[in-house]
């Protein structure tokens, strides 16, 4: 059997911003010295008159991209998640969110799987922070299919849009000829009648081993990938509820504020249901190779098939 | 404008700014009354606006980087016929158009959303980038206050403007020596202003912000300055005009009750009367 494929989605990013920049000419892609990390490299060396570093300052870097938007451009800034959402947290929320403006924040190097920079660059916090901003719209794809998409997506859609990307390289499973991509719905991955897992970023095609590990040991799971945690995709997830009465959240960011506190808001007000959170603990990360990482804060398959297997039968 | 039209333009505006402050029972008149003269300039005889277009394409741009000095922009914008003078009164009032500090989505003739200091100027920034990029003629004005200079994203944003030497744009430093907490001195010297700015790659030219004539071969300076960006650092009067409040940090961000509105309004009368005989 071949390998199956693997790409980063910062890759995906950069590739697809080099994409866009052929379609459109308002596109204009910013960076803060990370262009190689972040892959707007990518983009830069195909249009060096559109790619603007703009130096290790990034609320600046927010702010100048919040300036060209209002004359029409389309920036999307590029940082690293920690600096992106973190550091220029108020130049989002003020310079951009507030005024409404058509800027997209490319966010790359989100989580734990950051891997040996460690607890300083690993930003378990992005989606809690960017999903709190009025008007916002917080997308986390799964794999590098659905990272292009969500790239051209965002570039067609007019507003604020926080786009996550990872360092470490994902395998492909979108690579279908029917995947469509549509900023806020969810995809329902695979029915099932005893257990509802909800899923992002890299932790979709984990839960997916998981639970074909579930489904041997009898237990019927039905899977949701959630690209966009905000605005959520509320029916898929009600819907799903009401079928199973249980439900999973699983994702590579911390249990506080993420995909399962979005989960859980939507379910307590239309359809109270018991939920488990999986995600990365109230706690800092560390440094070491990234798929060690995920083992160690619990984020593989074999931990996540382990933590629902007993949440099932509980 | 001849510069007793501009003289008195400025009054009515100080006029707009207390009433409006007054109605609002809060804001900032203060650094309000200070820019006032250099908002008159800006708007009345500097920038390619049309207050019957406020969207127009070409038009110069303003970001008021110090945003709570709202007041002072909204009653220049009134003055110049964006909106009706009438609606200052609704100045911070529920459901106004009026926001505490500028909003770009309901406030024609506001180019930018404002008032967490630092960050205007970034966008500004960033606009006159864009006009660069595309070739476009307009210019980019931004004003800033002089504590507003202690926030670090400020000399971020004079780094980049120096560096990719955007002479399109102007930065203005409403330097009246006052932040809320008292002198900007003795809080955290920003001192020296210029200085700063000339490190940072800027055509700098200081100027009394109260001198029209000054402030007029100020902005031909930097609209002749090639391959810098400029910083005027404009000398002015904290509560200018109205004389309880110059030179007080009190009036930073405190309005007046009716007595003190009429006192004020009785200084800027006088002062209308005095251009008047002129």
């Amino acid at each position: 059997m071949s390998e199956i494929k693997k790409i980063a989605t910062r890759d995906s990013y950069g590739n697809a911003l080099t994409e866009l920049g052929k379609e459109y000419d308002n596109v204009y892609v910013l960076d803060a010295d990370l262009a190689a990390a972040t892959k707007t490299g990518i983009f830069q060396k195909a249009f060096p008159e559109r790619h603007i570093d703009c130096g290790i300052a990034e609320c600046n870097m927010v702010g100048i991209a919040a300036g060209m938007a209002t004359t029409g451009k389309i920036p999307f800034v590029s940082s690293f998640a920690m600096f992106a959402a973190g550091r220029a947290f108020e130049q989002v929320r003020n310079s951009v969110a507030y005024p409404h403006l058509n800027v997209k924040i490319g966010a790359t190097h989100a989580g734990i799987s950051v891997g040996e920079d460690g607890a300083t660059h690993q930003c378990n916090e992005d989606i809690a922070l960017m999903r709190t901003i009025p008007g916002m719209v917080v997308i986390n794809p799964s794999d590098d299919v659905e990272a292009k998409a969500a790239v051209r997506a965002a570039a067609e859609y007019d507003g604020p849009v926080y786009l996550r990307f990872g360092r470490l390289a994902v395998p492909v499973i979108n690579d279908t000829p029917d995947y469509k991509f549509e900023i806020g719905k969810g995809v329902l991955l695979q029915e099932g009648t005893d257990i509802t897992l909800v899923a992002t970023g890299l932790c979709v095609s984990e839960t997916l081993e998981a639970a074909k590990k579930l489904e041997a040991d009898g237990i019927s799971v039905e899977i949701i990938n959630i690209h966009t945690i905000k605005p959520l995709d509320e029916e898929i997830i009600v819907t799903s509820a009401k079928k199973t009465n249980k439900v999973v959240t699983v994702e590579e960011h911390s249990v506080i504020g993420g995909l399962g506190s979005a989960v859980c808001d939507t379910l307590a007000a239309n359809y109270p249901t018991k939920v488990m959170k999986i995600g990365v603990n109230d706690v800092f990360g560390e440094s070491g190779p990234a798929v060690e990482l995920i083992k160690k804060y619990g984020l593989d398959a074999e931990s996540i098939y382990n933590r629902v297997k007993e949440f099932a039968r509980a | 404008m001849n510069k007793l039209e501009l003289q008195k333009t400025a009054n009515e505006i100080r006029k707009g700014i207390v009433t409006a402050v007054h109605s609002a029972k809060s804001g900032h008149p203060g650094g309000s009354l200070s820019a006032a003269d250099i908002f008159t300039y800006l708007y009345f005889e500097e920038m390619n606006i049309d207050p019957k277009d406020p969207q127009k394409s070409d038009r110069d741009r303003f970001v008021l980087s110090k945003g709570h000095v709202a007041p002072g922009l909204y009653s220049t914008l009134a003055q110049r016929g964006f909106f009706p003078v009438e609606d200052l009164t609704t100045l911070r009032h529920v459901g106004s158009y009026l926001q505490g500090h500028p909003d770009k989505k309901h406030i024609p003739g506001v180019d930018m959303s404002s008032g967490s200091l630092g960050q205007g100027v970034s966008a500004a920034v960033g606009m006159a980038l864009s006009a660069k990029l595309s070739n476009d003629p307009y210019r980019v004005y931004t004003l800033l206050g002089d504590g507003e200079i202690q926030e670090g994203q400020v000399w971020e944003a004079a780094m980049f403007a120096g560096a990719r030497n955007l002479d399109n744009l102007v930065v203005i430093v409403d330097n009246n020596g006052l932040q809320i907490d008292g002198s900007i001195e003795d809080i955290c010297s920003p001192y020296p202003i210029d200085k700063k700015f000339e490190a940072f790659n800027f055509n700098v030219i200081n100027v009394d912000a109260h001198n029209f004539d000054e402030l007029a071969d100020a902005f031909k300076k930097a609209r002749e300055c090639k391959g810098q960006p400029t910083a005027i650092i404009a000398k002015s009067i904290k509560g200018k005009d109205v004389s309880f409040m110059e030179n007080n940090a009190a009036w930073h961000g405190s309005a007046p009750n009716d007595e003190q509105y009429e006192l004020a309004m009785k200084d800027l009368e006088k002062v209308g009367e005095a251009l008047c005989q002129k």
